[in-house]
């Protein structure tokens, strides 16, 4: 599979190396180039610097072909422009969003987009471990 | 009416001035702590100190009664989601975006935003305009109706020169409204003649563009 994947952090970084390392096509885009640094060594795909609301910097990232798209940079608004960009121009099958506002969140979810909200699954991550150790 | 504006620049600045004074009920919100100082000594409780993009801030200033918002922060993807946030969440009737980069005009209106506004466009065509060498300047858009208001310099070689308006074989597609000759304006008829150094300002569509060009000679 194409894969191209906005933003470069540890979360981007860590998806790129996981996704690379099954076989796949992996492009990452990232504004400042010091971020490539967290990729692994062995990490055999393509890093591009750019803006990620910029369509050329996407099709210069390969998303025509693409077969999925992931946007995990620390702003929601970017992630969640770009993924729509992503579906509604060049018509990715596969987008998946990352917000932190749950109420955005919630908000971009009904209008159709594939999103994921770390401060909702890890506040209840956290919720459930430790209620749970009260119980015991 | 109840506008919200989104991001207390220069641009939300003036426009909250202007809306005041003609006796809108404004809201200016602004996330920065000093500006929004800046702003609320002189706009008293017409300026929210908030993000424009989350919605709780959103909720407490009761977007879901606002007539417009209006985003104008210096970035597209926050105009982009306080615009699709407005609309969604609250059935804001008509949001209306600032574009930073012109680029961006097809996806925002792809994605329902009512009204896009590009300073950096309207800037490049305003001194494109000015410029002795520039033959053909789109002025503005209107976008529901796919039309576009252009500006032509006729060239001394133009073929068009000399000729009159009736001799002119233009499709259906454009329609020239008004001549400016040695600072006077002349609305034309099918008798008016087009002379070199006339200012010519049609309607076009898309096709009546090219065409209008083509028979000015200015395609590039």
């Amino acid at each position: 599979m194409k894969i191209v994947i906005l933003g470069c952090g540890r979360v981007g970084a860590a998806l790129a190396g996981m996704l690379d390392k099954a076989g796949n096509n992996v492009s990452v885009i990232d504004q400042s180039s010091d971020s490539f640094l967290r990729l692994s060594l062995d990490f055999q795909g393509t890093s591009i610097i750019g803006n990620g609301v910029d369509e050329d910097v996407l099709i210069r990232a390969g998303i025509r072909e693409a077969d999925a798209f992931a946007a995990v940079t620390n702003g929601d608004n970017r992630n969640i422009m770009a993924s729509q960009i992503a579906r509604e121009i060049f018509k990715v099958k596969k987008v998946v969003c990352r917000i932190y506002d749950p109420i955005r969140e919630e908000t971009y979810r009904e209008l159709g987009l594939e999103t994921f909200c770390p401060t909702v699954t890890g506040s209840k991550f956290l919720f459930d471990s430790i209620t749970e150790k009260k119980q015991k | 009416m109840y506008i919200i504006i989104g991001g207390g620049g220069d641009i939300g600045y003036y426009l909250t001035k202007n809306l005041l004074s003609h006796g809108h009920e404004v809201l200016l919100l602004e996330k920065g702590a000093s500006r929004y100082q800046t702003l609320s000594d002189e706009f008293g409780p017409a300026v929210f100190r908030g993000d424009a993009c989350e919605a709780r801030t959103m909720e407490e200033v009761g977007a879901n009664r606002a007539d417009v918002v209006i985003a104008v922060t210096g970035d597209d993807e926050d105009n982009l989601v306080i615009c699709q946030v407005a609309k969604k969440r609250y059935k804001v009737n008509r949001t209306i975006a600032r574009l930073n980069n012109p680029k961006h005009t097809d996806i925002f209106y792809k994605l329902g935003i009512d009204v896009t506004v590009s300073p950096t466009k309207s800037i490049l065509s305003l001194i494109e305009a000015e410029l002795p060498s520039s033959r053909f300047v789109q002025l503005m858009t209107l976008k529901s109706a796919g039309l576009e208001i252009v500006e032509v310099r006729v060239a001394p070689d133009s073929p068009m020169v000399g000729k009159a308006l009736r001799d002119i074989n233009l499709s259906r597609n454009s329609n020239i409204v008004l001549l400016i000759r040695d600072q006077q304006h002349i609305f034309p008829t099918a008798e008016t003649q087009i002379l070199s150094g006339d200012d010519i300002y049609a309607l076009v569509n898309r096709e009546g563009e090219e065409e209008l060009r083509k028979a000015f000679g200015t395609l590039e």
